[in-house]
């Protein structure tokens, strides 16, 4: 079994750290962990966070000891097995790579020799898994882009960058779910509202699923954002 | 029954014991900086200790209540006056239709919390009244108060019944923090760590409800700070590439890729909640043990206290 450290956070978080890099089997088994602590009813377990390649564990000491914690999280992950059978959330997100939407495309197509059509199909083509959320409320941490799509962030970051825009920083890709500064050259946008809080699920994906982007002209970008139908959903598979 | 705002202060919310359930998601638990006073103002009002608060920075509030109600001031002393008379902090205070509570700029301290009996009448979002500023949530209207705003209150038992619990002392302009070392503590040098326990560090400008940020000795990495992002728990003191530490507090990124050295005990974070920037700090080393013996002290205290108020 895979070594895994305990780092004590204060008295009342812990985080388990596993092998860091970034790998898809870890990150699973993060969220096997993370699944099974939330559901065992353990008395004292508030809350967790999973990341790349750690779970933060929030609990209160005075009922939980870190000792029992630490106790359970070893139980489950002896009996870890990797699903395979695991069925894949593939959560599908209109954008719109074109004009104002695409302001860095430009540089972009400049930057990695590809041009901007090449650059779509690219960043499109592929199921990108959420290793994990934070920053903001649901800006998905991805993994899986293109290699050939790789561009420098900003020497300068925007001040403000709105929501639903879709950005290139280095080896990552991502969506801003509300507006925030940021350096990440921004080649599309989309309608959808990545973040609603007064939907019963104000971010509707989580760690573990996966995000696909569809290509959509400013057309229909227009006619979704006007027909309020801009809601995400899960692809059909 | 309202309560309308006639000068608002520079930055005033309402916050609550804070926003869980969603931090994996991204979302910042938020909620009342010093939840001590805000605690204790609530138990004075005859309210659970988590319900809605109104948290105030540096400089208080001018508002006027249209109906009978009980109030209770804690935390900064902000030289509260309640129509011409000085209001007691620590206390039950009964409001009548007309009265004009006014407050000043605080004489030491941060933030100072106002709790009104029944608390504010504003939607729960996500299990919580707290206010996100970034995400423009819960509270009143997603943001700070400004003149004007009228603050729905709950209706409630206004029977007024006088509590009082002694203040704590005035807030000094030097402190101390104890805290655990960890989680990467191992990112730094043996130099770099004793820099962090054995000098003191200033309190910026840029203190905020996110964090802390500390001017001082730079604290000597072993081969740069950043880390793969992880989870950042309350009180995390965060080492930036800069090499000065950050104490993330309640409004805090959920995660990060900065290492942190050390983390702030439970017990010391309201403390920390009302340094005021040229606050001086030092922090102070403790056992895990030590760390859950305070806490355990401190809720008893306030279970107590919680007895004493709504029992005695």
């Amino acid at each position: 079994m895979e070594e895994v450290r305990f780092l004590p956070c204060g008295d009342c978080a812990l985080t388990v750290a596993f092998t860091q890099e970034i790998r898809e089997d870890t990150n699973r088994k993060i969220r096997y962990l993370a699944d099974k602590l939330q559901k065992a009813g353990i008395h004292g377990l508030l809350e967790t966070v999973p990341t790349y390649c750690s779970l933060t564990v929030y609990y209160e000491p005075l009922v939980l000891p870190r000792k029992k914690l630490e106790h359970q999280v070893l139980h489950f992950l002896s009996a870890y097995r990797p699903d395979t059978a695991e069925k894949k959330r593939v959560f599908e997100i209109p954008v719109c790579y074109e004009g104002e939407f695409a302001p860095d495309m430009e540089d972009v197509c400049q930057l990695t020799g590809l041009s901007r059509e090449q650059v779509v199909q690219l960043h499109s083509g592929v199921d990108y898994l959420i290793y994990m959320l934070g920053f903001l409320p649901g800006f998905p941490y991805l993994g899986g882009m293109d290699p050939r799509l790789e561009a420098p962030r900003l020497d300068s970051p925007r001040t403000r960058i709105p929501p639903g825009a879709v950005g290139i920083g280095g080896k990552q890709t991502g969506i801003y779910p509300l507006a925030s500064p940021g350096g990440w050259r921004l080649i599309g946008r989309t309608p959808a509202a990545i973040y609603d809080p007064h939907r019963a699920k104000p971010i509707a994906y989580e760690a573990g699923d996966y995000i696909r982007f569809r290509p959509i002209s400013m057309e229909q970008f227009h006619e979704m954002q006007a027909s309020g139908q801009s809601d995400i959903r899960e692809a059909c598979l | 029954m309202k309560l309308t705002i006639l000068s608002p202060g520079p930055l005033t919310t309402i916050q609550d014991a804070g926003r869980f359930g969603a931090l994996g998601k991204g979302f910042s638990p938020g909620g009342a900086m010093d939840t001590d006073a805000m605690v204790l103002a609530n138990l004075l009002v005859g309210n659970a200790p988590g319900v809605g608060v109104m948290e105030m920075t540096m400089l208080g509030i001018t508002a006027r209540f249209d109906c009978e109600s009980v109030i209770a001031l804690t935390g900064a002393d902000m030289s509260a006056r309640l129509n011409d008379s000085p209001l007691p902090r620590y206390a039950s205070v009964p409001v009548h239709p007309g009265d004009v509570l006014s407050m000043k700029a605080a004489k030491n301290g941060m933030r100072a919390y106002l709790s009104v009996a029944g608390g504010f009448d504003l939607p729960v979002v996500m299990g919580s009244v707290s206010t996100n500023l970034k995400c423009a949530l819960g509270g009143f209207q997603g943001r700070k108060l400004k003149a004007g705003d009228e603050l729905p209150l709950n209706q409630s038992c206004t029977v007024f019944q006088p509590r009082r619990v002694s203040a704590p002392e005035d807030y000094p302009d030097s402190i101390f923090l104890r805290v655990l070392l960890g989680p990467q503590d191992d990112a730094f040098t043996e130099q770099g760590i004793g820099t962090f326990l054995g000098s003191e560090y200033v309190v910026t400008d840029k203190a905020d409800r996110m964090g802390i940020r500390l001017s001082g000795e730079k604290i000597e990495s072993k081969n740069g700070v950043d880390i793969l992002s992880d989870g950042i728990a309350a009180g995390s003191v965060q080492i930036p590439a800069s090499g000065t530490p950050i104490i993330m507090m309640a409004d805090r990124q959920t995660t990060g890729g900065y290492a942190k050295i050390a983390t702030v005990i439970s017990a010391d974070l309201s403390r920390a909640a009302q340094a005021r920037p040229g606050t001086r700090i030092r922090f102070v080393r403790v056992t895990e043990a030590e760390a859950i013996r305070l806490r355990r002290e401190a809720e008893k205290k306030q279970k107590q206290l919680e007895y004493e108020l709504l029992y005695g």
